[in-house]
């Protein structure tokens, strides 16, 4: 296994953006915050079974009031990375994650979201002064000797991508950014998502013909798995889905995962969607002709 | 006499890059080495030019070498370099330099790449040693030292029944000591500087001392500025002349890491 996901926040988020795939908010209570304890007994059974490197969702991660504490004992073991929306930042965290991170061998990753370069094009889908305050928490991490990846959401045409991204750079650039890492994300069409622009069709399904010679080891279900509050499920995209609680210790969700759902087809075109490389993979990418459902 | 593939003292380099003029310095430097065997971990072309000049050294110092993901595209004609950038800004570069490379590989050499082995098993006193490209399991798997638990190494180690896993293909050298006595050696790159501000490039010494394992990496100096120079000659990007002129990398900068980026200005 390589990645471990820790849903940290559950389904609870300060904000309720209007293409969210697992449709966190204030109060979505269905998933509910990781324990400290839940997280170490997970963590030190990764060990064992040799995972890479860590990766923390929510909801908002930081809404969790051992997220720093979190961070810092995984950084003695492994790589971290943090999705957060940067709106809830506060500098005696910051403090306390940039010294674990220069003791720590292993990188300390931020990725934070923002869904356009001007408020009127983010604010829509995040919500009223959510750029602004997003563009603030940028500023602290950089100030913090931090390399956040802005990590964005196409909502727009997909033949604007190189236009995004220099607009990005300049915009970050104002705030001191000068070298920006940019990771530009498919919708997936579950969730809130399903409201803002319909859902997968029960055609948007894998079949045998797609997959041959295609590199299944791509597709995050190959080599992760996700912590809730429940148990281990298959992947941070599905958690919703009951069909993707697989147990409650890693060793018993290491099985393979029938590629049944819809946002199976969106992980499958793109590629490493989840994890930090910066954009799809480009030469993964597949066109997407249904046949007969595997 | 050792069998042919149980050694004392060997010497270990990757990412060549096409940097012909580092790879004869380097191969000289080894000359004084004393060391039983040299082995090239893989990706003979990319950034520099005139890649044909790179396979004769090869030869003429029986280098043992194995195949990497831009000796797999070029060899086979590939579309890409395969080297798993994600970045359109990084994708951007190396696919001048593919295209560069592929066009100027002669036919012979394109059929030595691909019947490279991928991989190579050997004995270095008691210690079992895999040397392969990106990482046993991928060949463009990047292995970042900030970005691998040691547990994961521990089981690769496992997995592929080595005491020892030699990789290059990040370019960056690393060297990790696991628990009982099993190793990850990045052998480093000597293609190009190590993002470090230094004009330098790196190849690695790997010994079984009294059956302690000890690893060297060695600096080496070359003529940068004459390969920068022809870089410029050939109309290749003005940015792969000037990451050997400063030691800072000034492409494929987006797969980096965080603690790796951290170290360059760019």
């Amino acid at each position: 296994m390589d990645q471990l996901w820790f849903q940290v926040a559950g389904t609870r988020c300060n904000l309720a953006c209007s293409h969210c795939f697992i449709s966190c908010h204030p109060k979505n209570f269905s998933f509910g915050f990781l324990s400290y304890d839940d997280f170490k007994k997970h963590l030190d059974e990764s060990i064992e079974i040799g995972v890479k490197e860590y990766y923390f969702t929510g909801g908002e991660p930081f809404l969790n009031p051992d997220m720093t504490r979190i961070l810092v004992e995984t950084l003695r073991h492994g790589p971290a990375t943090v999705l957060t929306n940067g709106t809830v930042l506060q500098e005696e965290w910051l403090d306390r994650l940039s010294r674990a991170d220069r003791d720590s061998m292993f990188s300390l990753e931020f990725r934070v979201s923002i869904d356009g370069i001007t408020a009127a094009q983010n604010d829509p889908i995040r919500g009223k002064g959510t750029f602004d305050r997003a563009m603030q928490g940028v500023k602290k991490l950089v100030d913090y000797n931090f390399l956040p990846i802005i990590t964005a959401v196409r909502t727009w045409n997909p033949n604007d991508d190189l236009k995004i991204i220099e607009g990005f750079q300049e915009l970050l650039a104002d705030v001191g950014y000068l070298r920006p890492r940019l990771k530009i994300l498919p919708t997936l069409q579950i969730g809130a998502e399903v409201n803002r622009s319909g859902g997968y069709s029960a055609a948007d399904r894998l079949t045998h013909a797609m997959m041959e010679e295609y590199d299944a080891s791509l597709l995050i279900c190959n080599h992760s798995r996700v912590v809730t509050d429940r148990g281990i499920h298959v992947c941070p995209i599905l958690i919703e889905s009951a069909d993707s609680l697989l147990g409650q210790t890693l060793a018993e969700s290491v099985k393979p995962f029938p590629l049944t759902h819809g946002a199976c087809v969106t992980c499958y075109q793109y590629g490493a969607i989840c994890s930090n490389a910066t954009t799809q993979l480009q030469n993964q990418k597949r066109p997407i002709e249904p046949k007969s459902s595997l | 006499m050792d069998p042919p593939n149980n050694y004392r003292r060997i010497a270990c380099l990757g990412g060549i890059y096409s940097n012909y003029l580092a790879l004869e310095a380097t191969l000289a430097d080894i000359q004084s080495q004393n060391v039983d065997a040299i082995f090239c971990l893989g990706d003979m072309g990319a950034f520099g030019p005139f890649p044909n000049r790179v396979f004769p050294l090869l030869k003429t110092h029986n280098v043992q070498s194995i195949q990497g993901n831009y000796d797999d595209s070029i060899g086979n004609c590939l579309d890409d370099c395969q080297c798993g950038y994600t970045d359109p800004r990084d994708n951007y570069y190396a696919q001048i330099s593919y295209d560069y490379t592929l066009k100027n590989t002669s036919e012979e050499h394109r059929r030595y790449l691909r019947n490279l082995p991928k991989q190579i098993r050997l004995q270095l006193g008691n210690y079992r040693v895999l040397l392969c490209h990106g990482s046993p399991r991928k060949v463009n798997e990047f292995l970042w030292e900030s970005t691998t638990s040691s547990h994961f190494l521990k089981s690769l180690c496992r997995d592929y029944a080595a005491d020892v896993i030699a990789t290059t293909h990040t370019g960056i050298k690393w060297h990790r000591v696991l628990s009982d006595d099993q190793h990850l050696v990045n052998v480093g790159a000597v293609g190009r500087p190590e993002n470090d501000g230094h004009n330098n490039v790196w190849y690695t010494l790997i010994e079984s001392h009294e059956n302690q394992l000890k690893v060297d990496f060695i600096p080496v100096h070359y003529d940068f500025q004459r390969l920068a120079q022809e870089i410029r000659d050939e109309e290749l990007p003005e940015q792969f002349a000037l990451a050997l002129e400063t030691g800072w990398w000034t492409t494929c900068l987006e797969i980096l890491p965080a603690k790796e980026r951290l170290k360059g200005p760019h």
